[in-house]
């Protein structure tokens, strides 16, 4: 058992650009959910129209990178209407039915094979990252020698990634402690007292679907970069739960909510990974194979991930950052 | 006129001219007919032919109705008898069958609810919808209308401080009025059932409006804080306001309203100062009951004591007998 190494990877992966993507999505899903109440089930739908907008400019339409960041931003507004415009004058369940299964639709039809000559069916889109690459001012491998390094490359996305987060969380900030995040957070506890004191509900629905759906682009667009490739595996519905999740331990309805929540999940789910990976191989495991295989410990971190989330909404429902108090009010 | 005040000067005391105005406006009802459907010599909502249906009962059927502006109109009637339901056509919270209705004779059919706030005609809500996760004072302030910071870029921008304060010194006022400012800073969904009534009806004062429908502000409020959101209800009349209010505690609506509208099965039946419309006889046996305008008095008292004690004893005899 080699703790070092387990630690090194953890927080490798805590801190990098996987994190950062996490950490943007739930930023959005928090909008969404944890100030106005409305129910995202396809935060991956935004950060597919957005990862492949911008890639397809390049790749597709051959015009730059940057101008493909301001198409999948765009874009993501428009889906943000779309999915908007005929739900979000009904009951709060309807969003959440029609947004997860348009996250479906988009993923099936981006990689349906009559649209692989553009999009690159399953196999995705690559050779888009020169543009990006080429800004990159780091060489080497970065980070604390001993403790934990990322390539230069990975170093570069997380400076930009963990620089889009920070802004972010400003932005959330400075919107949410205003008059109009008030109104958003009155929307989330009783819609009908907003609208009885003059408040167009619908609209700041609206504006918040939309904007939640900017920082999903944002994760979409970290999504492309780091991997230099795009695909529709990479927008499956459970990116949508995993950012719930991350959502819920960080603590929704507070601004470093998501980004705790991230560093958190991504930590956790290496370390374990890795920790049951370590148990169960080499010549004499710790875990003899009899009790569990190698195959099998694979899966032991969600099954330690589903038991933490448990223990979280037993003990601490509110997540890390959240307020008992209140909680406490939805008791009565 | 409270639609001309600006933000920071509501709450403020009111000035003569208005005073002489409600003065007038009442005095006006004076010539009105105590019938239902009368013409008010000045109305500030008008209804016609107003019906809404669920499913096969008619819950609201309205021929006509007139509210006068500037003086407390009580809208009373049985359980059931419609009235949550016609408050909430009128503030585009219900869509009804049929039937025309308007505010300061601009119509408000299809009009969405928030915009009928905005024109000025505030409601609250008989089971209350107080902002449960939101401090008091943060409830009061959501109530302020042509907040800046409300708009996405005023409020990046942080371009709101100074209205901000504004509105926070009204909030204070209105919360110190109604006893509620050592709550100032709890959860309101921390507050008890009739604080809640209290804020909400504070909370629909914060946006000014011209035309103020509470709907059973009273219930769950005790007798000595009634005693005083009389005396409030009644300024905001003096204030230059309307108000239409719900209620079933008699002594309020004998007490401050100017006038009397019984609706029974979704129809008017009856309408006219307090004192007329409690003499009505339909009105008695439809709502009131025969006792209705008794107090326990000592004698009726001893009446309903005398009365148990000979039933008391009329049991025990029959058990000794046994
Ligand atoms: N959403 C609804 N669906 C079906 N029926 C309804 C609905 N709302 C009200 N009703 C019916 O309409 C009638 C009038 O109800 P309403 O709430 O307007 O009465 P009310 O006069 O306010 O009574 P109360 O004094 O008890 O508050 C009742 O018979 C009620 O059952
Ligand atoms: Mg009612």
């Amino acid at each position: 058992m080699d703790f070092q190494t387990i630690l090194s990877l953890s927080l490798q992966s805590a801190l990098g650009p996987t994190a950062v993507i996490y950490a943007l999505a739930a930023i959005g899903l928090n909008v969404h959910f944890g100030y106005t109440g409305l129910l995202n089930f396809g935060q991956a739908g935004f950060m597919m129209v957005a990862g492949y907008a911008l890639v397809s400019f390049p790749i597709v339409l051959g015009l730059s990178l940057w101008l493909g960041a301001l198409a999948g931003l765009l874009l993501t507004v428009v889906l943000a209407l779309l999915l908007g415009v005929p739900t979000l004058r009904l009951r709060a369940d309807y969003l959440a039915i029609v947004t997860i299964a348009a996250a479906e639709i988009i993923r099936q039809s981006i990689g349906a094979a009559t649209l692989s000559d553009t999009f690159g069916g399953q196999d995705g889109l690559t050779g888009f990252i020169e543009p990006f690459r080429a800004l990159n001012p780091y060489t080497g491998s970065i980070g604390i020698p001993g403790l934990v390094t990322w390539s230069a490359f990975d170093f570069w996305v997380m400076t930009v990634g963990w620089v889009l987060v920070a802004i972010s969380c400003v932005v959330i900030w400075l919107l949410m402690r205003s008059p109009w995040g008030r109104v958003l957070k009155s929307i989330r506890e009783d819609e009908d007292a907003v609208r009885s004191l003059g408040k167009n509900v619908y609209s700041y629905k609206m504006q918040a679907l939309m904007l939640g759906g900017l920082f999903g682009a944002l994760a979409g667009f970290i999504t492309a970069l780091r991997s230099a490739s795009i695909g529709p595996s990479f927008f499956a519905t459970d990116v949508t739960f995993f950012a719930y999740t991350v959502l819920l331990i960080g603590g929704a309805a507070r601004v470093l909510g998501p980004v705790a929540g991230s560093i958190i999940f991504w930590f956790l789910i290496s370390g374990l990974g890795i920790f049951f990976a370590q148990a169960t191989g080499g010549a004499d495991p710790l875990i003899p194979a009899s009790i569990m295989t190698s195959t099998q410990a694979s899966l032991m971190r969600f099954i330690f991930l589903g038991l933490g989330l448990m223990l979280l909404m037993i003990f601490r429902p509110q997540g890390i950052f959240g307020d008992r108090r209140e909680l406490a009010i939805d008791a009565r | 006129m409270p639609a001309e005040q600006t933000t920071a000067a509501a709450g403020d005391t009111p000035g003569n001219g208005s005073r002489a105005d409600s003065t007038a406006a009442r005095e006006a009802l004076n010539q009105v007919d105590h019938r239902p459907g009368s013409a008010k010599p000045d109305p500030i909502v008008v209804a016609d032919n107003v019906t809404r249906q669920f499913g096969g009962l008619t819950a609201v059927d309205v021929e006509h109705v007139e509210i006068q502006r500037g003086v407390i109109t009580a809208l009373i009637g049985p359980n059931g008898a419609g009235k949550t339901t016609f408050f909430n056509v009128l503030t585009g919270f219900d869509k009804p069958q049929s039937g025309t209705w308007s505010f300061n004779g601009r119509p408000l059919s299809g009009v969405p609810a928030y915009q009928v706030a905005r024109m000025g005609m505030v409601r609250t809500f008989q089971l209350t919808k107080v902002l449960a996760k939101l401090h008091v004072v943060e409830n009061m302030r959501l109530g302020a209308t042509g907040q800046s910071g409300e708009r996405f870029l005023s409020a990046l921008l942080q371009r709101w401080g100074g209205q901000e304060r504004q509105i926070t010194d009204k909030a204070d006022k209105l919360l110190e009025r109604f006893l509620l400012d050592k709550k100032r800073n709890d959860f309101a969904g921390s507050l008890s059932g009739g604080q809640r009534k209290l804020l909400e009806m504070a909370r629909a004062l914060m946006a000014d409006p011209e035309l103020v429908m509470l709907d059973e502000p009273m219930a769950g409020v005790n007798p000595a804080l009634k005693q005083s959101l009389l005396g409030h209800v009644k300024s905001l009349r003096d204030e230059g306001r309307t108000v239409l209010f719900v209620e079933h505690d008699m002594d309020m609506v004998r007490d401050i309203s100017d006038w009397v509208i019984v609706m029974a099965q979704g129809t008017i039946v009856a309408e006219g100062p307090p004192d007329s419309v409690m003499a009505n006889k339909s009105v008695i046996d439809a709502y009131l009951g025969s006792h209705h305008d008794q107090d326990l008095s000592e004698d009726v008292e001893e009446e309903i004591i005398a009365a148990a004690e000979a039933e008391i004893a009329g049991t025990t005899k029959t058990e000794e007998r046994k």
